[in-house]
């Protein structure tokens, strides 16, 4: 696992190259707050097919509680949520399903591929003619979570991932600014 | 009835069956042709009764196809296993046993989705799971070039 301690949390982040000398900073502070705002309250769309749905549910419960992070809401529909929580194997027949689901999302969307089924297809890798080798095959993933089934804290640990995902992302183009070049500091 | 009398009950009775025991439970293979009339008699007949379906599994032999029947009755609750091959394997042929017990009318649609036993009489034989391009997975000789990674 990445972190263990609490001041390992900062070399843990992906490294941010300034682009303009001085960053942009209005802009800077605006990304900060919409990031912010968006990670902490992601409604998941649970798709929970097969075993890791159980360890999804346990996520939820009392014990290890998700709803702490922001994920508050599990919502039913697509048209409601933001994240897709991929729990379990995706079988060839189930693929569209899946897809149509997750052309449904409004934008930002974001998906969370729990499991070893849904990282790579897990045991059933080989000699298997019925699921699907990782659902990346069928939609874009951001945070792949290995485990077979991976523990409610290790599924925890990848909502914390995702989260620090989005609070990296740029949201405002500065189109203003693009006559100014970026100047690369020499060591 | 103990597995003892069923043995002694059904060589008597039964006699183009080849009935077999030393396992769980006793064992008896039929002819394919006279499979109904078999099954008729199984679950008609007042001592045995046998009027529950609990298994319904299609095998692939090398030769050819077989399908065991699992049958259990309820009010004496002994149980007993029927055993059909098929002539050959490039036309697996047998007829449906689904008028004698209705829970083989899906389990024999499974047999059709996943080995490709056709099964005659059956008023509604398609597939169950798979559709309807896909081959017959369950087979030894399945393969499949794009879904199915060897090892």
């Amino acid at each position: 696992m990445g972190i263990m301690y609490k001041n390992n949390y900062k070399e843990n982040d992906f490294p941010i190259i300034e682009k303009y000398a001085g960053g942009s900073i209005i802009l800077t502070q605006l990304d900060a707050i919409v990031n912010w705002s968006r990670s902490n309250s992601i409604w998941p769309l649970t798709f929970g097919t097969r075993c890791c749905a159980m360890e999804m549910m346990a996520a939820g419960a009392s014990r290890h509680d998700f709803a702490r992070f922001g994920f508050e809401v599990a919502r039913a529909t697509p048209r409601q949520a933001d994240l897709i929580i991929i729990a379990g194997s995706i079988n060839y027949k189930m693929a569209p399903v899946l897809k149509r689901l997750y052309d449904q999302i409004a934008e930002p969307k974001y998906v969370i591929a729990m499991g070893a089924c849904a990282v790579s297809g897990g045991p059933f890798f080989y000699n298997s003619y019925a699921i699907m080798k990782g659902a990346d095959h069928v939609i874009p993933v951001d945070v792949y979570i290995p485990g077979c089934p991976p523990r409610p804290e290790a599924l925890l640990y990848g909502f914390i991932q995702l989260q620090k995902k989005i609070r990296r992302e740029k949201n405002f183009k500065s189109a203003k600014l693009v006559d100014v070049k970026p100047v690369i500091n020499q060591k | 009835m103990t597995n003892e009398e069923l043995y002694n009950y059904l060589v008597q009775n039964f006699p183009g069956a080849e009935v077999a025991q030393g396992k769980q439970y006793v064992e008896m293979t039929v002819a394919p042709e006279k499979l109904v009339e078999t099954a008729k008699k199984l679950k008609e007949t007042e001592s045995l009764s046998f009027d529950y379906l609990f298994c319904l599994t299609g095998v692939d032999y090398p030769e050819n196809m077989g399908v065991i029947y699992h049958i259990e009755s309820t009010s004496f609750r002994h149980a007993v296993v029927m055993k059909v091959k098929t002539a050959n394997r490039t036309e697996p042929v047998l007829d449906t046993v689904m008028d004698v017990w209705q829970t083989a009318k899906y389990h024999e649609r499974e047999v059709y989705d996943l080995l490709g036993v056709t099964f005659n009489n059956h008023n509604d034989l398609r597939r169950l799971f798979l559709e309807d391009g896909w081959g017959f997975p369950l087979r030894k000789d399945y393969v499949d070039e794009v879904r199915i990674i060897e090892r």
